[in-house]
């Protein structure tokens, strides 16, 4: 960003201010992830950084903290991950459909009520996650699904759907409608309009939908504290549980092979949104 | 003339406004037959039960229960002098089909809450009342230990008569029904709640403000800069909100504990001794440096799509007007990115004022919020309905903030990524 040649003096300085403060702010954000990496790597079970390793000693690196986290004996990593992927997929399935179908309905000049709908949709992300965690607890304790993989999945599905619904529907609010009017005009069924002309045009919102749902699930950990028996535990307990009792490297492993998935996860994001910005003609 | 309008009516004879009406009302219930499988579930699986929290905080069943008789002969009586002998009895032949049943000792511990010091007289009175005689109850009980002829413990025992009560919510403000029935503040040093509310407010403030200061410099840049740099930086942006909420938990507790690099850094540049480093995790500071870096990005976001549609050609207006670069910010940029600024700071504030896993691990005890208090009281003490009544309260407040979010902003405009 450069500044015209003719800036005063002192606009030049604030300007220069500004850079380095929006600088500091953006390592702020990013710097922390980049301490883990490092230290996943370590040969020391000490969370800091030893003399070697400040020296880039090849000795004082070393894979064993991933080594223990596949290997590791009597580790719990392998049954936490195989129970958050059964978890996640199940819910982000149950939260695509509900969400997606909720999201047509109420994308309908038709619809009535649709403001305090949307509210109650939408809830489950703006109630404080502790209230949620309280409420679903109660709910499952007393149907007999606490401590079950359906309770975790059923209540991921609650907290699933609104990120659905928010991201379908804002695909939706820039669908020509006149699309399906002409498949129709041109004999289509309803059923065929939607496989054929809504479905491919509303996908990228879909995916992006289920993809935030895919995240909330995998990262939740307040509502499964309530609900896992030992045998649902999943990452996040077991970090959390790690977190508080003892800080061991292995965790760190285990953060570095999550922050890989969230990046993989934010590129694929961002160019569904691209796309799906492309297809609607939004920005051209 | 005929004034009369002719209907129009469509090819099977039905006037077209009947037909039209059916069309639409056909529309509407197929609208809503959409909605209905995701409404009903989550009526089902959420709303409801966090309406059950609700009957949950109040109950107060437990004991009109177990003293059912007593609770029945009490009606009548004016609380000015001791009760009948119909009411001792009674009171007598509850407690004893109490203690076949082992549970005298829930009403012991409930009405020495309600009065100290009854724990003990009941105690006495199971002992003895194998030597009671038929008849005469109230002079034997009496008898028995002299706190019985108190009246006020009769009053005590009546005031635990009623199936509802608000006792957890006053608690949680630090309140209790006296011994008159009358509201009053618990003694100084046991005033715990009302200090937490604050601090959970402070905190969110405070999260909030800060977020703001950091987050509108750099929505700023965003906004402003080439589209190739933007793309680039907004990674920086991006990238956190979709990390784990326990990996940046996890990075914070690295960098701020005493040896961490945080630390580290301040004593390279002398800002702090080697052997006094001071303590910057398991407090106040922790949470609000790692809260502030994880909600950033919602405050981020919203004021970078406002900030977006703003033209870069009303400030160069202003300038060319004569406005000093300053004077058109504020007269202008400032003025049109309000709502963006209104959206994120009450995103973040509803995020902040609900936090538990930060606070939790990093907050140590002086940074602690009510929802961490709400999770203690779930898990540890098992006063389920003190933490329902904690949680409506907390609900409320966050409810009368998406209201104000829902009119400025608009639910269906919340951004993700």
């Amino acid at each position: 960003m450069a500044l015209p040649s003719y800036t005063e003096t002192r606009y030049r300085i604030w300007h220069y201010i500004y850079l380095t403060i929006c600088t500091s702010v953006f390592i702020y954000l990013i710097a922390p992830l980049f301490v883990i990496f490092p230290l996943s790597f370590s040969a020391d079970e000490f969370l800091i950084f030893s003399e070697g390793m400040k020296r880039l000693d090849p000795d004082a690196f070393s894979t064993r903290w991933y080594k223990d986290m596949v290997w590791g004996t009597k580790n719990p990593w392998g049954l936490a991950a195989k129970n958050s992927f059964i978890v996640a997929i199940f819910a982000t399935i149950g939260s695509v459909i509900l969400g997606t179908i909720a999201a047509l309905g109420l994308s309908s000049r038709h619809m009535p009520y649709k403001g305090i709908i949307m509210a109650i949709l939408i809830s489950p992300m703006i109630v404080p996650l502790i209230i949620s965690g309280v409420a679903i607890f109660f709910f499952m304790a007393k149907v007999g699904l606490a401590a079950t993989h359906t309770g975790i999945i059923i209540a991921h599905i609650i907290l699933g759907t609104p990120f659905v619904v928010i991201t379908v529907t804002a695909t939706l609010s820039g669908f020509d409608h006149s699309v399906t009017r002409a498949a129709a005009s041109l004999g289509s069924t309803q059923y065929n309009t939607f496989m054929k002309i809504t479905l491919p045009l509303i996908t990228p919102g879909v995916v992006s939908g289920a993809l935030f749902a895919f995240v909330t699930s995998f990262d939740e950990v307040v509502v499964v504290l309530f609900l896992a028996g030992l045998e649902n535990t999943t990452i996040p307990i077991q970090m959390w549980i790690g977190l508080r009792e003892q800080l061991s490297p292995t965790i760190l492993a285990v953060a570095t092979c999550l922050i890989i998935m969230s990046t993989l996860i934010l590129v694929t994001a961002e160019l569904l949104r691209r796309r799906s910005e492309r297809i609607r003609g939004i920005n051209r | 003339m005929n004034t009369e309008v002719k209907q129009i009516l469509t090819t099977d004879g039905i006037p077209l406004e009947i037909s039209l009406k059916k069309a639409e009302r056909a529309n509407k219930i197929k609208a809503f037959l959409l909605v209905a499988p995701l409404l009903l579930f989550l009526l089902i699986t959420y709303i409801f039960p966090i309406g059950e929290m609700l009957t949950r905080s109040v109950d107060d069943k437990m004991i009109t229960n177990m003293l059912p008789k007593t609770f029945k002969a009490m009606k009548n009586w004016d609380e000015q002098e001791l009760p009948s002998e119909e009411v001792f009895a009674s009171f007598l032949a509850d407690y004893r089909i109490l203690i076949e049943a082992k549970t005298q000792g829930k009403v012991a511990q409930r009405l020495n809450k309600e009065k100290n010091g009854f724990n003990s007289i009941l105690k006495i009175l199971i002992r003895e009342m194998k030597n009671f005689e038929e008849g005469n109850t109230k002079k034997q009980i009496i008898a028995v230990h002299k706190r019985f002829g108190d009246v006020s413990y009769w009053r005590a025992i009546k005031r635990t008569a009623p199936p509802y009560s608000i006792g957890k919510y006053l608690k949680a403000v630090d309140m209790v029904i006296d011994e008159n029935g009358d509201i009053v503040k618990v003694e100084e040093g046991r005033r715990i709640y009302t200090q937490l509310w604050l601090r959970t407010l402070e905190v969110a403030f405070f999260v909030t403000l800060f977020c703001f200061l950091m987050g509108y410099p750099i929505a700023h840049l965003l906004a402003t800069i080439p589209m190739k740099y933007s793309n680039l930086l907004m990674i920086c942006v991006l990238l956190p909100f979709w990390t784990s909420l326990l990996v940046r938990t996890a990075s914070w507790m690295i960098l701020l504990q005493q040896q961490g690099l945080v630390n580290d850094f301040f004593v390279m540049i002398g800002l702090v001794a080697d052997d006094n480093r001071p303590e910057m995790m398991y407090n106040k500071v922790g949470t609000y440096v790692a809260m502030s870096q994880i909600l950033l990005p919602f405050m981020v976001l919203p004021l970078y799509s406002v900030m977006k549609t703003v033209s870069p050609n009303l400030m160069r207006a202003g300038k060319s007007l004569g406005g000093t670069p300053f004077v058109s910010f504020w007269k202008i940029y400032f003025p049109l990115t309000t709502s963006g600024i209104g959206a994120g700071s009450l995103l973040v504030f509803i995020l902040a004022v609900g936090y538990y896993i930060t606070p939790e691990l990093v907050g140590g005890a002086s940074g602690k919020l009510i929802s961490n208090s709400i999770a203690y009281h779930m898990k540890q003490t098992l006063d389920w309905s003190f933490a329902s009544a904690m949680g409506l309260m907390l609900l409320v407040g966050v409810m009368a903030i998406y209201w104000i979010y829902n009119k400025l902003v608009g639910i269906d405009n919340i951004k993700l990524g």
